[in-house]
């Protein structure tokens, strides 16, 4: 019990610490850096949702990628009709993917292990589909281009505006942060200590008298909602909102950077990100075979590195 | 042998290229034909001895992490090799015409790829059902263990199932190269529908692959003649509605 509190102050601590080292990132880094750090802190939120459906609840998603897409296009279609506001536009991609989320959680969760998986991932290439084929709301291949970044009362006072990658950026940081801590409460909660019994257990669980499916159902569509509002950080980040954001090597990449970095830890799937970011952007830019190196890459964390890199610093 | 392979898609797009490469060298079909479903099943042998043999015990999961690493390994090797344009080959000589029949025309060279479907359809249903290696696969996916005590070799009896089936994917990526387009992201286009088709289907039955495939390929050809932008989506649909009724698939048995 001490130890817990021990470690757990620790953790809090070691986080504190990465929080404001990232926050210090604008000082120094140079640009593109600060490009690829934005990036992968709105990657980092999408991991962290994705670890609450598969090492909370247990719950393989391949389809987790078309709900960041939703809120992107949903964010999208809001902004280029001159909505303005932080709020509105975060949340409407948030709402947008939950919304979407609840019919196909109550399809796909009938279902579990590799049908959950691969049935997600075939709602998620419909919707994909969608996006391609339904051009006179998406535009086709296109995407939906021109999305102008929204402006937050107060920060215009101070004469900051989202344009600028610095202020960007820490905008990002803090809606990982917020998940983090959310998702965090979540999981030590007594809804995220039953989701993790019936992963263990349905059959126990539903003779205790816990209504699994129910469970199951509210962790997917919070999972998505948080995934849809990295979708809208995502639009605002880029500008730009394409269907190549639903497709499905996006939701492997998802799942790869929560297994990199450790399952049910969330603190896992931020590093994860990071590491998966960082070699998508990072070895595009200098060498052309980057995909045969990220794929080699990940054969060798699935071969040897089992637990992911958390697991690397929980065995020593 | 429940193993989720997401690159068996790739085997697809590797055999269509060995396809070409050998048609652009040689300008024989037929020796394409043969060499690239034999090189698939070596290469999936050696796959499998080296990478997936360890992961079985550790579920699905781990399948699917694996397999996409190797899906963008082969797509980024065959985008080294050959470039990202697309490629073709023509339909072997005697198959680039047209036959008259029941009063439609059709090219011969879909008739031939239906033949071969049909071959192969056939050789798998009768060879899982009636052969000893059908028996033998089927008791080792279904007790490991216990076929292994009962003298079964069950390692070796898995990686021959899964080079078979890396040398079906070659043959089907052989037999489509002339219909289709050679590029290197038609191992994903493929990859989706087969997983559809099997999930549709119900997995570990071979009849329900085959009317998995039916079903997907009418449906396809239906939607995009009726409402073309949504063929898909209706594919998809279809999939949907099947696995709500029945979770494990049409013919898959309940779990």
């Amino acid at each position: 019990m001490i130890l817990g509190r021990l470690t757990s102050a620790r953790n809090a601590a070691l986080l504190a610490v990465l929080a404001l080292g990232l926050a210090s990132v604008p000082l120094w880094a140079p640009r593109f850096w600060i490009y690829i750090a934005t990036q992968a802190l709105i990657f980092a939120v999408f991991a962290m949702s994705l670890d609450l459906l598969l090492g909370y609840a247990g719950l393989p998603s391949l389809g987790h990628a078309a709900f960041y897409g939703v809120g992107a296009y949903a964010c999208a279609l809001l902004a280029l009709r001159q909505v303005d506001g932080l709020f509105p536009l975060l949340l409407v991609g948030g709402v947008a993917a939950a919304i979407v989320a609840m019919p196909i959680g109550a399809l796909s969760l009938r279902t579990s292990g590799v049908y959950f998986l691969m049935l997600t991932l075939a709602f998620a290439q419909m919707l994909w589909g969608l996006a391609v084929n339904w051009v006179s709301l998406t535009r086709g291949t296109d995407g939906l281009i021109g999305i102008p970044r929204p402006t937050l009362v107060g920060l215009d006072a101070l004469e900051i505006s989202l344009y600028e990658r610095g202020a960007f950026f820490v905008l990002c940081l803090v809606v990982a942060v917020l998940t983090f801590a959310v998702l965090q409460v979540l999981a030590r909660s007594p809804f995220g200590k039953t989701l993790e019994g019936i992963r263990e257990n349905e059959t126990r669980m539903r003779a205790l008298g816990v209504p699994t499916f129910r469970y199951r159902f509210a962790a997917f569509v919070v999972a998505a909602g948080i995934a849809g509002v990295a979708g809208s950080l995502a639009a605002m980040s880029n500008g730009y909102a394409t269907p190549d954001l639903l497709y499905w090597t996006a939701s492997g990449f998802g799942l790869v950077a929560v297994v990199v970095g450790g399952t049910r830890s969330l603190i896992g799937p931020v590093l994860g990100a990071f590491v998966v970011l960082v070699a998508q952007l990072g070895l595009s830019t200098y060498v052309d075979r980057w995909e045969l190196i990220l794929g080699a890459l990940f054969i060798g964390f699935v071969l040897f590195v089992p637990g992911g890199l958390v697991g690397l610093v929980r065995r020593t | 042998m429940d193993v989720l392979n997401l690159a068996h898609g790739s085997f697809y797009m590797v055999g269509a290229y060995i396809a070409y490469s050998v048609v652009v060298a040689t300008n024989s079909f037929w020796l394409a034909f043969v060499v690239a479903p034999l090189l698939l099943a070596l290469l999936g042998a050696a796959l499998e001895v080296v990478f997936f043999r360890r992961l079985y015990r550790h579920g699905h999961l781990a399948q699917v992490l694996l397999t996409f690493g190797f899906t963008l390994v082969f797509v980024d090797l065959v985008r080294a090799q050959f470039g990202p344009t697309t490629r073709s080959i023509p339909p072997p000589p005697g198959l680039g015409g047209a036959v008259e029949l029941f009063g439609a025309t059709f090219s011969s060279y879909s008739l031939f790829v239906l033949g071969v479907a049909i071959a192969v359809g056939a050789l798998l249903l009768l060879g899982w059902r009636f052969s000893r290696v059908g028996a033998v696969l089927r008791a080792g996916v279904e007790d490991k263990e216990m076929a292994g005590l009962l003298g079964v070799d069950v390692p070796r009896v898995f990686t021959f199932t899964f080079a078979f089936g890396a040398g079906l994917a070659g043959l089907a990526g052989v037999v489509a190269a002339p219909e289709f387009a050679i590029y290197p992201g038609m191992d994903a286009s493929v990859l989706i529908l087969a997983l559809v088709v099997v999930v549709l289907g119900g997995l570990g039955s071979i009849e329900g692959a085959i009317l998995g495939a039916l079903i997907v390929g009418l449906g396809y050809v239906i939607g995009t003649t009726l409402f073309p932008q949504f063929a898909i989506g209706l594919i998809f649909a279809v999939m949907a509605a099947v696995l709500v009724l029945r979770p494990s698939g049409l013919l898959g048995r309940r779990p």
